[in-house]
């Protein structure tokens, strides 16, 4: 695997679209040649190497190319932008659309990032090891598909409406979220290590929440379902089942209406 | 104004029969003339095929449920956006484009005219701002008169020429081009939780049934003499059997005679008629009856028609039948919008996405090329997708492929999942008509502007015409080696010209030409029983004044075109 190193050296004024840092933008690229890959800075077309110094040639494939961003990237967005193979390590903090629509590889942010962090991952890994901001995970604006698959480990806490029209994948927050988890989702599984406040499964129709910590208010669409004993992300324990919400509509499989599980340990 | 010299094309123009012939396209002054001086600038179209501009004839192209589209569906500009290029400006969406990506799409393609097909009165000041800031192509807007209160009301009683008199004011005030009705006394229905279905469901609280509208609508519009005819969306759009209804839609046409001075032959036009064209009783047996209705109108040459084809993309569905939203949000869950227009419409939006891989939106792609395959005038039969309902307009190049080859069709056929039901409850697998560029022609150009009374203006290339005028990248006299030529060359034109001004080059924009709003000025007898009722609407029921209804002067209407229609000696 061959690594790439950009570092920023000349910030940008505005916010940096880099739509182009990616291994599958990168891959068969010599350093010169990644330099030259468009970046937007408000309504101006720019150029990567504008703005980062950049070492070391990409591998001839996505699969053999790792990045890695180092400097001070905390007004650039996208980066990671639909990656589906190699490596991408983020050595500082991140704005928005990290890791968005990622389909593959691995994606790994040391600092926080914003919000709308894998909009409408399909695969991969996404790792930050600091705070996600709001719509982990999420549907793009306006949109009914947000993520179909995938891993997203967030170490910190993350922020409102996570998992937002969810449809597959998983999502692990090992401290506490904001409020609207998993709004009108219709599959997958997110689990929350820490607490939770509010609108927990608001208008889910499919999919799970596991909640460790507090649930500050309950939504009142969900219903009781007894206890069960599981296993959860390596961690055993008693957990009270709720189904819902069931002011939205289900779905029907072998004659049995399937709601949305949320799982709250007790 | 320059003079230009089209030389050695491939030309095809049904107006004056040409098929074909290598000949030269002059033009001066905007208009295309016999011949020019020797100073005019060449255009070398050797080896490329040379048509008029096409004209769009029924497309959802501006006002407030487009925007509404837009407004909502901030995700069809994801990934759909182009930033500002030389005089081009930034464009942005799929199947709801920005005015500006749609004027340049239009362009593009060859269209150099296009007709808006729901203008809701209230809010024509806002479809005139949206068309124009939508560069190039010359519009027109209709409004919408189906679900009217004034027009249920005269019609209720059978005064025809009170609801002509009526409709003059209406296209006056909004500077509309025809009379347009969509799901007739449904919508109004729907404001009360009702639909009609059929056309002798009445209309709640009016009591008059949307066959009194439909026929009524067609009398009032000959009485005026009016370019278009009555241009119809019936009732029961989209449901499985609702051919029949079509059917009964089409009868109401029967013995009525085209009056006018502009060509027009028929007296009814239906729209996206594969919409219309569904037997079957659920959406399991879902089937096509694209030959039942492709019959009858074949037979009725006072009807013309449009196609509406599935391009089998993600779209966005947009009607003044509301309650069709209504009932298509509840099929696939999608978000939804509903709009109400105080006295005179209403409509909804739903986002759709017309899959290969399910059998109903397979079946539906079929009818729609079976309607255009199986239509034995052209003339008659125009290609649309009733943009975007059926899918976005600049599918059409993907359109025509399918109808010009037979192996493209196969292809797509071999494509679907379920290609055996496509098989089995359509014909388009025994079909195997390929259009020719001359009938592509007047199914693109001098059809549809015959129907719109256009046809002394546009959509040919007659001296004395506009010069709006398209070159295609396509050699006729060359065999199509592979299907996606056709749709590449019709995707990108190598010159279009628009009044004479040359718009496109090599498929990139080099001027905005000068668009115009089409409109229609009907004149009749004074009405002093029209105007008071109006008067009276507007103080009791309307929440503004008659003073900030009509769309006039230079803000809404910089550059109209008005075609004259005198109806006070009938
Ligand atoms: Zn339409």
């Amino acid at each position: 695997m061959e690594t790439v190193t950009i570092t920023m050296k000349n910030p940008p004024a505005l916010y940096l679209e880099a739509d182009n840092v990616s291994p599958d933008a990168f891959a068969g690229k010599t350093a010169a040649q990644i330099g030259d890959l468009h970046v937007y800075e408000g309504n101006v077309t720019s150029t990567l190497g504008k703005y980062f110094e950049i070492s070391g040639n990409a591998g001839a494939t996505a699969a053999d190319t790792k990045i890695v961003v180092k400097g001070d990237v905390k007004k650039v967005k996208y980066l990671g932008f639909k990656m589906s193979a190699g490596e991408l390590v983020v050595e500082g903090s991140t704005d928005q659309y990290a890791g968005g629509w990622m389909t593959g590889g691995k994606m790994l942010v040391k600092g926080n990032v914003e919000a709308f962090a894998g909009t409408a991952m399909k695969g991969g890994e996404l790792t930050i090891e600091g705070n996600a901001g709001n719509y982990l995970g999420a549907a793009y604006r306006g949109d009914w598909r947000g993520m179909t698959g995938g891993k997203i480990l967030v170490k910190g806490n993350a922020g409102s409406d996570i998992g937002m029209y969810m449809l597959g994948g998983e999502m692990i927050i090992n401290g506490n979220v904001d409020v609207h988890v998993c709004t009108h989702a219709e599959g997958g599984k997110v689990i929350i290590k820490g607490n939770a406040k509010t609108k927990i499964g608001g208008q889910m129709v499919d999919g799970t929440i596991f909640v460790f910590g507090t649930i500050d208010v309950m939504m009142p669409g969900f219903k009781p379902a007894g206890e069960v004993d599981m296993e959860v992300d390596g961690i055993k324990g008693k957990f009270a089942h709720y189904i819902g919400d069931t002011g939205e509509r289900h779905k029907k499989k072998k004659g049995q209406i399937i709601y949305g599980n949320l799982y709250k340990k007790i | 104004m320059s003079e230009y010299i089209i030389k050695n094309g491939n030309v095809f123009d049904p107006v004056q029969g040409i098929r074909g012939d290598k000949a030269d396209v002059a033009i001066k002054d905007g208009k295309i003339v016999d011949k020019v001086g020797s100073g005019a600038k060449v255009i070398d179209a050797k080896g490329k095929t040379v048509m008029a501009g096409a004209v769009e004839i029924h497309a959802h192209i501006a006002g407030p449920k487009i925007n509404m589209g837009r407004i909502y569906r901030p995700e069809d500009k994801l990934f759909t956006c182009t930033p500002t290029k030389g005089i081009e400006r930034m464009g942005g969406g799929a199947s709801i484009p920005t005015t500006f990506k749609t004027g340049y799409e239009y362009a593009k393609m060859g269209y150099t005219t296009a007709m808006e097909a729901a203008m809701p009165p209230l809010f024509s000041r806002h479809v005139h701002e949206e068309i124009r800031d939508t560069p190039i192509i010359d519009e027109g807007a209709y409004p919408v008169f189906g679900n009217n209160w004034f027009v249920l009301e005269y019609l209720k009683n059978q005064e025809i020429e009170n609801t002509a008199a009526y409709c003059a004011w209406l296209l006056r005030v909004t500077k509309g081009y025809a009379i347009k009705l969509v799901n007739p006394g449904g919508t109004e229905a729907w404001a009360w939780g009702l639909n009609c279905l059929s056309v002798n469901d009445p209309v709640p609280y009016f009591d008059i049934t949307p066959a009194e509208i439909i026929k009524g609508l067609i009398e009032a519009n000959e009485y005026l003499g009016l370019p278009h005819s009555m241009h119809i969306h019936p009732n029961n759009l989209g449901n499985p059997g609702c051919y029949e209804t079509t059917l009964d839609t089409l009868r109401l046409a029967e013995g009525y005679k085209a009056k006018n001075k502009f060509g027009r032959e028929q007296v009814m036009h239906l729209t996206h008629s594969q919409f219309h064209s569904y037997g079957g009783t659920n959406w399991g047996d879902f089937e096509s009856k694209a030959k039942e209705i492709t019959d009858y109108v074949n037979k009725n040459k006072n009807i013309t028609i449009d196609t509406g084809n599935v391009t089998l993309d993600e779209t966005t569905t947009m009607t003044a039948d509301g309650p069709f939203e209504h009932h298509l949000t509840g099929l696939n869950h999608l978000k939804w919008a509903n709009i109400d227009v105080e006295v005179e419409t209403g409509s909804g939006v739903v986002p759709y996405i017309y899959s290969p891989s399910i059998s109903v939106c397979a079946i539906q792609w079929a009818i729609g090329l079976e309607i255009a395959l199986m239509m034995k005038d052209p003339m008659r039969c125009y290609i649309t997708t009733d943009h975007p309902n059926a899918g976005p307009f600049t599918r059409y190049p993907r359109v025509i492929k399918w109808l010009m080859s037979a192996k493209a069709r196969e292809a797509q056929i071999n494509a679907f999942k379920h290609k055996d039901k496509v098989l089995s409850q359509t014909s388009i697998g025994t079909l195997d008509r390929e259009i020719s560029l001359y009938e592509l022609a007047q199914m693109t150009r001098a059809g549809p502007a015959k129907s719109l009374g256009l046809s002394g203006m546009c959509g040919g290339l007659k001296p004395g015409m506009d010069a709006d005028i398209a070159v295609y990248n396509f050699n006729p006299d060359k065999p199509v080696a592979n299907p996606e030529d056709i749709e590449k060359a019709f995707t990108r034109c190598a010159h279009v010209f628009k009044c004479g001004v040359e718009v496109i080059t090599n498929g990139e924009l080099i001027s905005n030409g000068n668009k115009r709003t089409l409109w229609v000025n009907a004149k009749v007898k004074d009405n002093p029983q029209v105007m008071r009722d109006i008067n009276e609407k507007f103080l009791k029921y309307y929440s503004m004044t008659q003073a900030n209804y009509e769309a006039l002067g230079h803000h809404f209407v910089p550059n109209p075109y008005a075609l004259e229609v005198d109806a006070t000696q009938v």
